[in-house]
Order: structure tokens, then sequence, then C-alpha cells
């Protein structure tokens, strides 16, 4: 029985997937709709106190690096391989920034006691604990989203160095790099949500 | 090995010897036997916890069991029949086996992953099990999880949702592989308006499947965070609406039914036919409305939330948006009866049950627009007519066309036959003990006895009496029907390739299929119920016959 690739196929059963990781989101979207319908002020003030200069590198970040991994899939399309790792590392790179950002960003926030069940969240307005309480929760389910998605591209990145994945085989790496545009598009929507409610 | 080989004795890759060629078999029909077989002990189980409820319920006050072990007990029942019974049941079962198959595919397009998905089943079938003795005991929640009582009670709910997570999860991907591979692997020669009408079901599922799952998972996932994290988000103390959650469990859950019972129609629609002789009437009806269903029953959830304080126009919106589901639903009641109708109908134990389905499942969607209408649901909601109603529709109709599936495939998947007589006595058995056991129950709902209590007052002892008493019916038959099955087994009466005059794929490869389904490139028919072949074919037998006389 002769196997052949089937590329499309293969397409189809990725946009799915990365269609249901949407909608997992948008569940969480609703529920931001309906507290924002419900207080739009403390919606708008919560707001003002992140630091919309660290949200704004974070989404400069994740964008150059889902340019990169888009540059990375060509360079494989055309038999580069060390383009390929060259480009993969430095998006991982990308990853870790955004992190490494997220993790200074939270634990100010700590630091000024905002947290779920923090003093001043509990004997604050309600408003505010619910912005803060879906900021965590948000930003920490894309969190882990963009650590998942560092840790595809690091398993293609091993298959791209074996010659697993290479240039008639790349499917694998076409799918890891839809899975972090994903997680970038994602990041645009929750990039104003929290940073630019006005 | 011959190329007529069934898959059961295919030599095992190396390495792969006895127990493991089924354990890390990409082979979709081994893996929908492991389904069937996971699937049917869970439903067994489960199956016994109901009938301790109803005999707990059958007189008043404490009879066998205190109220904290019923509350596990009806929680432990939901949890296992709606996510380890009637939401894997057909899709993973028989859509593992039969799907490839009727497209004239040699497997489902990810085999890996459909391994995965068998994987997920079983770790989130064996938490939610794990649950029952970890920790403060087993949830008391009911399937539904609701706040706040699920974030506040101390038993191990964490648990019992993330088995539920996983077992989303593990639907949801066979979901996805089922799409892709109805989009990339059909037969040459096969359009769409070629497919059976099992597999048109099951696509319809899929996307139901794909487009809820994942809230039902972030809805999962909240109750885990606001169980560790007590961040308020349902906790109107801090700011949060409970109302919410509802909202989003069920903009999950009622869709889920229709993954439930879509599939069970797709079933019946490849019955009908098949023993009527005749094409079925409106395919294009029948695509249509499975269609249909799937999109209009995504909008309705609200309408589990009439008693919840909704604003009255959200009520009034979700009322009549819930009555349009009704129309696909008929659509596909009509077809069935309409290709009945003059048909040259052959009575077999596939067909009896569906028949069965057809009366009990138009029970279940006749009195679904009693609860639908929300003046009525007002007086009805949380009461045993809803225990009733939903049994009606989800058993009496997913159950039943599980077991008409079970007769109809049985042959095919396993070469043999079974006892026609025992098999009728079996579903009547059932059928009747069904009827006893959920009829008194409407009553009792609308006298206003709650559902989820232990004890009552006495005045519903007798309507309860009555129900217990089915249900010890209803258990026996389906005792007899599982028994006859599996001693089918023992006696090993060789079955035909084509013992039911089927017209689809499946009926062209032998019993049981070979490794890779098909000897020869398969022919797809015009029209996939053209039965002129077979009517033919049994005129000839009986010319035959007659002339030798
Ligand atoms: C002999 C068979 C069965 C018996 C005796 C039985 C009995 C019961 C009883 C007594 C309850 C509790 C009702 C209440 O107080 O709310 C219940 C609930 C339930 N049953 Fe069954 N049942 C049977 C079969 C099934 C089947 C086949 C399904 C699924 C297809 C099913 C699904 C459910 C569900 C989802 C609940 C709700 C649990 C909850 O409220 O959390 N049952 N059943
Ligand atoms: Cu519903």
């Amino acid at each position: 029985m002769e196997k052949k690739i089937d590329k499309t196929g293969i397409r189809i059963g990725m946009w799915l997937f990365l269609y249901t990781e949407i909608i997992l989101f948008g569940g969480l979207f609703v529920l931001y709709a309906a507290y924002f319908h419900k207080f739009p002020e403390l919606f708008a003030q919560g707001g003002e106190e992140l630091n919309t200069l660290v949200g704004t590198v974070n989404t400069v970040v994740l964008l150059i690096s889902s340019f990169t991994v888009a540059a990375s899939i060509t360079a494989l399309q055309r038999g580069k391989k060390g383009q390929t790792i060259a480009f993969l590392l430095f998006s991982i790179f990308c990853g870790v920034v955004f992190l490494i950002n997220k993790y200074f960003e939270w634990s100010t926030k700590f630091h000024h006691d905002i947290f779920p069940n923090s003093e001043t969240l509990q004997n604050g307005p309600d408003g505010l604990n619910i912005f803060f309480g879906l900021y965590y929760v948000i930003t920490g389910l894309h969190g882990l989203h963009v650590i998942i998605g560092m840790i595809l591209l690091m398993v293609t990145l091993t298959l791209v160095m074996k010659e697993r994945v290479h240039k008639d085989r790349f499917q694998l790496l076409e799918n890891a790099g839809l899975y972090w545009h994903l997680v970038d598009l994602i990041w645009i929507f929750v990039f104003p949500l929290f940073y630019l409610v006005i | 090995m011959t190329a007529t080989e069934s898959f059961y004795h295919t030599p095992s890759p190396p390495g792969l010897k006895g127990i493991w060629a089924w354990l890390l078999t990409q082979d979709h029909k081994r893996i929908g036997l492991m389904y069937l077989w996971a699937v049917g002990l869970w439903f067994c189980i489960a199956l016994c916890c109901g009938l301790l409820m109803r005999v707990e319920l059958m007189s008043a006050g404490r009879t066998i069991m205190g109220p904290e072990v019923y509350n596990s007990l009806f929680t432990l029942h939901g949890v296992i029949m709606i996510f380890l019974f009637v939401i894997p049941a057909v899709p993973s079962i028989f859509g593992n086996f039969f799907l490839p198959i009727q497209i004239g595919a040699d497997d489902v397009f990810f085999p890996k992953l459909n391994l995965l998905s068998w994987y997920l089943f079983m770790l989130g079938a064996f938490l939610a099990v794990a649950s029952l003795f970890l920790g403060e005991g087993f949830p008391d929640t009911g399937w539904t999880f609701y706040v706040p009582f699920s974030l506040t009670t101390d038993k191990n709910v964490s648990l019992t949702v993330t088995a539920a997570f996983i077992l989303g999860m593990s639907s949801m991907l066979t979901g996805l592989n089922f799409i892709t591979t109805v989009h990339r692997m059909r037969t040459k020669g096969m359009g769409w308006m070629q497919m059976p009408l099992f597999t048109w079901s099951l696509y319809a599922t899929s996307w139901v499947q794909i487009l809820a799952t994942p809230v039902l998972s972030i809805t999962l996932l909240m109750v885990i965070f606001e169980r560790v994290f007590a961040i308020g988000l349902f906790d109107p103390g801090k700011g949060g609406d409970p109302i919410l959650y509802q909202h989003l469990f069920w903009m999950y859950s009622h869709p889920a039914v229709y993954i439930m019972i879509l599939p069970a129609m797709g079933v019946i629609s490849e019955i009908i036919p098949v023993f009527s002789r005749k094409a079925v009437f409106g395919y294009k009806g029948i695509v249509l409305s499975s269609m249909g269903i799937a999109v209009a029953g995504s909008l309705v959830w609200a309408h589990h939330m009439y008693t919840s304080g909704m604003s009255d126009v959200a009520v009034f919106v979700f009322s009549l948006l819930t009555f349009l589901v009704a129309i696909p639903t008929a659509v596909k009641v009509f077809s069935w009866i309409a290709t009945m109708y003059k048909g040259a109908i052959e009575m077999t134990p596939p067909l009896y049950l569906a028949l069965i389905f057809i009366y009990l499942f138009c029970v279940g969607g006749l009195t679904g627009l009693v609860l639908g209408s929300a003046g009525t649901d007002i007086h009805l909601h949380d009461t045993h007519f809803v225990v009733a109603h939903f049994h009606f529709t989800m058993f009496g109709g997913t159950g039943f066309a599980f077991f008409a599936a079970l007769h109809y495939w049985w042959p095919k998947m396993f070469g043999i036959m079974y006892n026609f007589k025992k098999a009728y006595i079996g579903a009547t058995l059932a059928a009747v003990g069904f009827i006893f056991h959920y009829v008194p129950m409407f009553i009792l709902g609308m006298q206003g006895m709650p559902r989820r209590y232990y004890d009552y007052l006495p005045k519903f002892e007798r309507g309860n009496f009555l129900a217990g008493f089915g249900g010890f019916l209803l258990v026996i038959g389906i005792i007899l029907m599982f028994y006859n099955l599996l001693m089918s087994f023992r006696k090993r009466q060789v079955a035909p390739q084509d013992p039911w005059g089927g017209t689809t794929l499946e009926w062209s490869v032998p019993s049981p299929p070979p490794l890779h389904n098909f000897v020869e490139e398969p022919k797809v028919k015009a029209y996939p119920y053209d039965f002129s072949e077979v009517i033919a074919q049994a005129q000839n037998a009986q010319a035959h016959q007659e002339s030798e006389k």
C-alpha cells in the first residue's frame, strides 16, 4: 500500500484543533463581556493600573516571533536547515522574553497586594476584584499556551536538527507554527481587553 | 495470510504480541471494539447505581442507604451515564468501526490520534472513579457541578471535574478525526450526497462536538480555578454571578444532548430502510435536518434556566428557539415512518428495537416541549417529570438506538449471529419495564415530587413503588439482551456477509472485515439506499426454489 502524505488533510485537522482553542478562550471572553457590561467604570480603572508599556513590549515580542516562525517555515521549504534552526531558536527566545516580562509584571502586582483573594481586592470594589480575577485567569491560561507553544517549537527544532523534519516533510513545523500564530492571535485580543480598556 | 482473513487474525507487527496487539493498535476496528468493552462495562456499573437508587426510593424513609450515599450514587450514576455512556457510545464504538468502512476508506485520517482518544477516555474514566475513593468521598453535586455548591462542598469535586475535562478532550479529538476523515478519505466516486446517513449524522455530531466541547472545558477549568484560588468569578459576594456559570455550562450541555441523539438517529436512519427494503424517504431532508439540529440546538441552552432568574425577554426568546428544534426532529421521525409506508417490512431484532426507539423518543421529545415552554416549566422544573423526560430521550432514545446498533452490526463485527427469539423477549421486557419505570415518574413530577431527593412524602409512595418494580423488569430485559449477544460466542452460528440485505459499503465486505477493510476497490452506488439489486436477488432465489419443487 502506498502511503502518500495528505497535506491538506493534516492542515484541516490542525485548523479544526485551533478552532477549539479559540472557542476555549471564547468562553472567557464571554465572561469578560458580561462583567464589563456590569462594571464598565471599574474595568477602566483596573486597566489603568496595568502597565501598558509592558503589555506593548510583549505584543511586539510576540508579533516578531510570529514573523520569525513563518520565516523558519519558508527557510525549511527552501531546504536551508541552518536558517530554519536560527529562526526557530530566535522565536523560542522571544517566548522566553515574553514569559520573563510576564513574570515581572505579575510579581509587581503581587507586591502591590493585587492577586486573587488579596486584602486589597477583597476589601475593594467588586468590579476590580472581577477585573483582576479575569486578568489572572486569562493571562495565566494564555501563558500556559505560550509554554505549550514553546515546547512544540523545541520538539520541532530537535526534529529539524535530526533531519526528521525536512524540505519534503515540513507538516510538523507548519503545524507548530500555526499553533504559535494562534497564541499570538489570542494575545492580540487579550491585550486591548486588559491594557487599553477605556 | 489471505486477503480476506479477518482483522482479528492478522499477524501482529513484530514486538506486539497478545494484549499489546490490541492496546497499541491503530486499526479503527480494534479501537472500536476496545471502546465497546469499556463502555459496556461502565454502562453495567451505572445501571447498578441507578437500580440501587430506585430500590432506595421504593418505600418512604431509609430503605437501604443514607442520604449521603444516595447523593454520591446519583452523581456517579449521572456522570458515568452521561460522560462514559451516552456521549461516547455510538460515535466511539460504531462510528470508529463503521465510518471508515461506510465511506470506503482504510482507516480514519489520524489513526494515532484515534488511539490517543481511547487512552484519554480510559484515563478520564479512571479518574472519575478514583475520585470516589480519594479525598472526602465522591462528589455529591450531580453531574452538572452547579456553583456555589460545587465550590463549597468538601468532596473531591476537583478530580471529578478534571476527569470530565479529559473526557471532553477525548470526544473532541474523535470529532476532529471524523470530520477530517469524511472530508479527505471518501473513496473515489462518493460524493457528499452518496454518503450513508449514519456517516452524515456522525459528521454533524462532530461539528457540534468541536464547537461546544471547548466551552465545557473552560467552564470546568474555572470550577477548578475557583476551588483552588477562590477568585470569586461566580460568587456574588465578590462581584461574580452564579447565573453565568449556568450559561456557560448549558452552552455545552444542551448541545451535548445532540451529541448524544444525532448518532442515534443516524443508526435508526440506517436500519429502517434496510428492513423496509425501500429507499429512505427524503434522504436530503434527513441530511439537512441533521445539520439543522446541530445549528438550532446550539441556540437554546438557556431553557434549563427559566427558574434561575433571567430576564423575561431571555425566557421568551429561549422558549421560542426551543420549539424550533422540534421541526428538524420531526422531519426525521416523519421520514422514518414514510420510509416504512408500503415497504416490504421484514421484522428482525434491530428493526424491533428501532421501532421501540421511535416510540420512546417521541414521548421524550413531546414532553420536552412541555419543559420548553416557560409557563409549564416553572411548575415542573427539577421535579421527577424532568427525570422521566430525560430518561425517555437519553435512555429510550440513545440507549435503545445503541441496543439496536448492537443487534444490527453484531454479525458484521464478530461474524456470528445471535438468537432472535431471546433478543425479542429481552427487548420486549426492557421496553415494558421502561414504560413501567418512567411513566409513574411523569405523574409523580406533576404532583410535585422533586428530583435528587432521597426521601419523599408518603403520598408519593405508590408511584415510586411502581417505578421501582418497572426498573427491575427493565434491568432483567437488558441483562437478557446482553446475555443473548454474549452467548453467540459460545454457539458460534456463522453469519453471512450481508445477513440483512443492507446496501451500504460495510455489507460488501466479509464478516468480520479484513484488516484493510476492502479486498477489492469498493463499488459506490449512485444512491446509497438502492435496494433494487437486493430485491431482484431475493426474487430470483424464490423463483429458483419454486422451480425446484
Ligand atoms: C435501569 C436503568 C436506570 C435507572 C434505574 C435509573 C435511575 C435513576 C435515578 C433514580 C436517578 C435520580 C433521579 C433524581 O433524583 O434526579 C437518575 C438520574 C439520572 N440518570 Fe438514570 N437510571 C437508569 C438509566 C439511565 C440511563 C441509561 C441514563 C443515560 C442514558 C441515565 C442518566 C441519568 C442522568 C443523567 C441522571 C441525572 C443525574 C444527576 O442529576 O446528576 N440513567 N437515574
Ligand atoms: Cu437543553
